[in-house]
């Protein structure tokens, strides 16, 4: 008796084991598909990117102006946590040898060396925090633009980990007591996941460029499609002279520095 | 079998409920964490992981090393491993539990895990770490239970458990090579990218490994009528021996590439650990024990009376697998860190709440493991063997 009982119990367990593998496989066998229409006024690239021009950036703005910084985070609820190693950050600014380490050979300008580089996620064509995260959570949408699912993300953290740039922030904390002045059509976060730069993948979707673009009044910030030899940017980047952040680790970042 | 872990001395009996108090108080500090986030631990932006992932990936170690048991018995036959290798196969399920209670401390959001089968996505390694810790997992409950429930019956263990014990050898190693994967493969973190980093993982391995179980064996044999056999823990302490002379010439050689070359960013992460970097140094005095403590297990292994010396051979275990811990479990996963990818140096120390979840994992990882010998030792005693 004793003995069925357990060949019973073995059989229902391989079989429960069985079932419960049957959405692993349906997961592997999915395909993507795009149930909604998007807006006509959408703005579309291969490729979204950026160039920053530093100069202008410097010459045209007032000294210490933070205007695109102020921008990003009114229009993405991002949260002002008083405590330094848990900010959490979209856009901000850092020294030359900070934004460019390992470049930097102490006989710079010293404009070069005093002066703000606006940093912010690089969108990398071959980025490594989209190769490590185990659930797809962060991905490369069609336009080229790195994304993040806050609602998928486990918040293991691998992606900061693995990004070359510091670009990603974790909820440390709840967020929400942080945000001064919530803005309903951008979603505020949980505690608990990653977040980073969309390149305002929602104001895209709308027709409208991003928020820090619109909002640098010294129009430094130059964002259109990579891969249209005719747009904009691609324009600024055949006339001037551009750096990119650590180009050596094959990441092909695609925010420019114009120098 | 289960019931034999029911009864037992008062010793035991004061053993289970000292570590359930560390349990139940790891468990308060992690519904703290549950409360409140991961703002709670000492991490932060610019050393995003920390003491949990490393204790994950010492633990990684100590279970892949009941590969240097059970390849030995199962596969050149080497009889007098016998009696050990259950004790090694029980000390990998409670290590890879601890390693998986280790990763569920440190996700933000643990109660979507599931994502991770639900989205399966074979280019993160951390996908793979999840498969093959949870195979690793399954292959030692498996055998070890079947090896031992067929040696209290006086049969031979049945037919289809021998392909998995010749699976558990690789298995064993992929898992510590694949936790490696998991640190040596991104870009801009010098001090992790080393091609030698599953060498030396594996290596570490099987020094700090083998030298817990030998202390294990000693303690079983104290305490309980079952002789593990000195046959046995010598031969395992040739293991030891030539790991840890392996693991402490893999630092050297990541110390040379790194100094020779005189590259800025292979050479900070170092600096930082050993000597300090721009006047932070908050790992050097461990780093330092770590030294010491290699050379003396060094030293000790290599002293001829270390197998005649009962207590010669607790020191030298001891400093192995201490100086171990302190390289991975301490030094290895906050190191890549700092200096950040801005070049800045931001120090991380764990807070106590963190500390306290990390014992009780440990605590649940040691309950685990003793109800698990006490199993396995009433069964040998009860044959006599």
């Amino acid at each position: 008796m004793e003995k069925s009982r357990r060949d019973f119990l073995k059989i229902g367990g391989i079989c429960a084991l069985g079932l419960s593998s049957l959405d692993v496989a349906d997961a592997f066998a999915k395909k993507r598909v795009t149930e909604f229409l998007t807006n006509p006024k959408a703005g579309t690239a291969k490729r979204w990117a950026m160039a920053i021009d530093v100069k202008k950036c410097w010459n045209e703005g007032n000294e210490g102006c933070t205007e695109c910084i102020l921008a990003c985070d009114l229009a993405h609820n991002i949260p002002d946590i008083p405590v330094k190693r848990q900010e959490v950050k979209w856009i901000w600014n850092e020294k030359y040898e900070n934004a460019f380490p390992g470049q930097e050979e102490s006989m710079e300008p010293k404009e070069v060396k005093d002066k703000p580089f606006m940093v912010l996620c690089n969108h990398c064509l071959h980025a490594p925090c989209v190769r490590v995260c185990p659930t797809q959570a962060t991905f490369k949408d069609p336009d080229g633009i790195t994304m993040m699912d806050f609602h998928r993300c486990i918040g293991c953290r691998y992606c900061m980990a693995a990004c070359p740039y510091g670009a990603r922030s974790f909820n440390w904390r709840d967020p929400r007591p942080y945000v001064k002045k919530i803005n309903p059509d951008f979603p505020t976060r949980d505690r608990g996941v990653v977040e980073k730069c969309d390149f305002c993948v929602e104001r895209l979707a709308i027709g409208k460029i991003p928020a820090c673009v619109e909002a640098c009044k010294s129009k430094a910030l130059i964002f259109g499609d990579l891969d249209d030899p005719e747009s904009e940017l691609r324009k600024a980047l055949a006339s001037r002279f551009s750096i990119q952040r650590k180009p050596e680790l094959g990441t092909m970042p695609g925010v420019y520095y114009l120098i | 079998m289960l019931e034999r872990a029911l009864t037992g001395s008062d010793k035991y009996k004061r053993l289970l409920g000292g570590l359930l108090i560390l349990m139940g108080l790891g468990f308060a500090a992690y519904l703290t964490q549950w409360e409140h986030g991961l703002m709670i631990t000492g991490m932060g932006r610019d050393v995003s992981w920390g003491f949990y992932i490393a204790q994950f990936t010492f633990l990684v170690g100590v279970a892949a090393s009941a590969v240097m048991v059970v390849l030995p018995y199962y596969v050149h036959d080497v009889k007098v491993f016998g009696k050990i290798t259950i004790l090694g196969e029980f000390l990998a399920i409670a290590s890879v539990i601890m390693c998986l209670l280790f990763i569920m401390a440190d996700l933000g959001k643990p109660m979507r895990v599931l994502n991770v089968l639900l989205y399966p996505t074979p280019n993160s390694i951390l996908f793979w770490d999840m498969v093959v810790l949870n195979g690793y997992l399954l292959l030692n409950v498996f055998i070890g239970w079947n090896v031992l429930e067929a040696e209290r019956k006086g049969t031979h263990y049945p037919k289809w458990v021998k392909p998995l014990i010749y699976l558990s050898i690789p298995w064993a190693v992929s898992i510590h090579t694949v936790t490696a994967f998991l640190i040596c493969g991104l870009p801009g973190r010098e001090f992790w990218l080393t091609a030698i980093m599953a060498a030396r993982f594996l290596a570490s391995a099987f020094c700090s490994g083998p030298a817990l179980l030998i202390l294990l064996a000693l303690i079983v044999k104290k305490y309980t009528k079952f002789d593990p056999g000195m046959e046995a823990i010598n031969k395992l302490l040739t293991v030891v021996t030539y790991a840890m002379l392996i693991s402490v010439f893999f630092v050297i050689l990541e110390f040379f590439s790194a100094f020779y070359s005189n590259i800025p960013s292979h050479m900070e992460t170092l600096k930082y650990m050993f000597f300090g970097l721009d006047g932070k140094h908050a790992l050097v005095p461990f780093m330092w024990l770590f030294v010491i403590l290699a050379i003396a297990g060094v030293a000790l292994l290599m002293h001829p009376n270390v197998r005649k010396n009962e207590n010669l051979l607790i020191a030298a275990c001891c400093c192995v697998f201490f100086s171990m811990y302190l390289d991975k479990g301490v030094g290895l996963i906050v190191g890549g860190f700092v200096p950040n990818m801005f070049g800045q140096v931001h120090e991380y120390m764990p807070t106590i709440p963190e500390l306290m979840i990390a014992i009780g994992i440990w605590a649940t990882g040691f309950f685990i493991l003793s109800v698990l010998y006490k199993i396995a030792v009433s069964v040998k005693e009860e044959v006599g063997a």
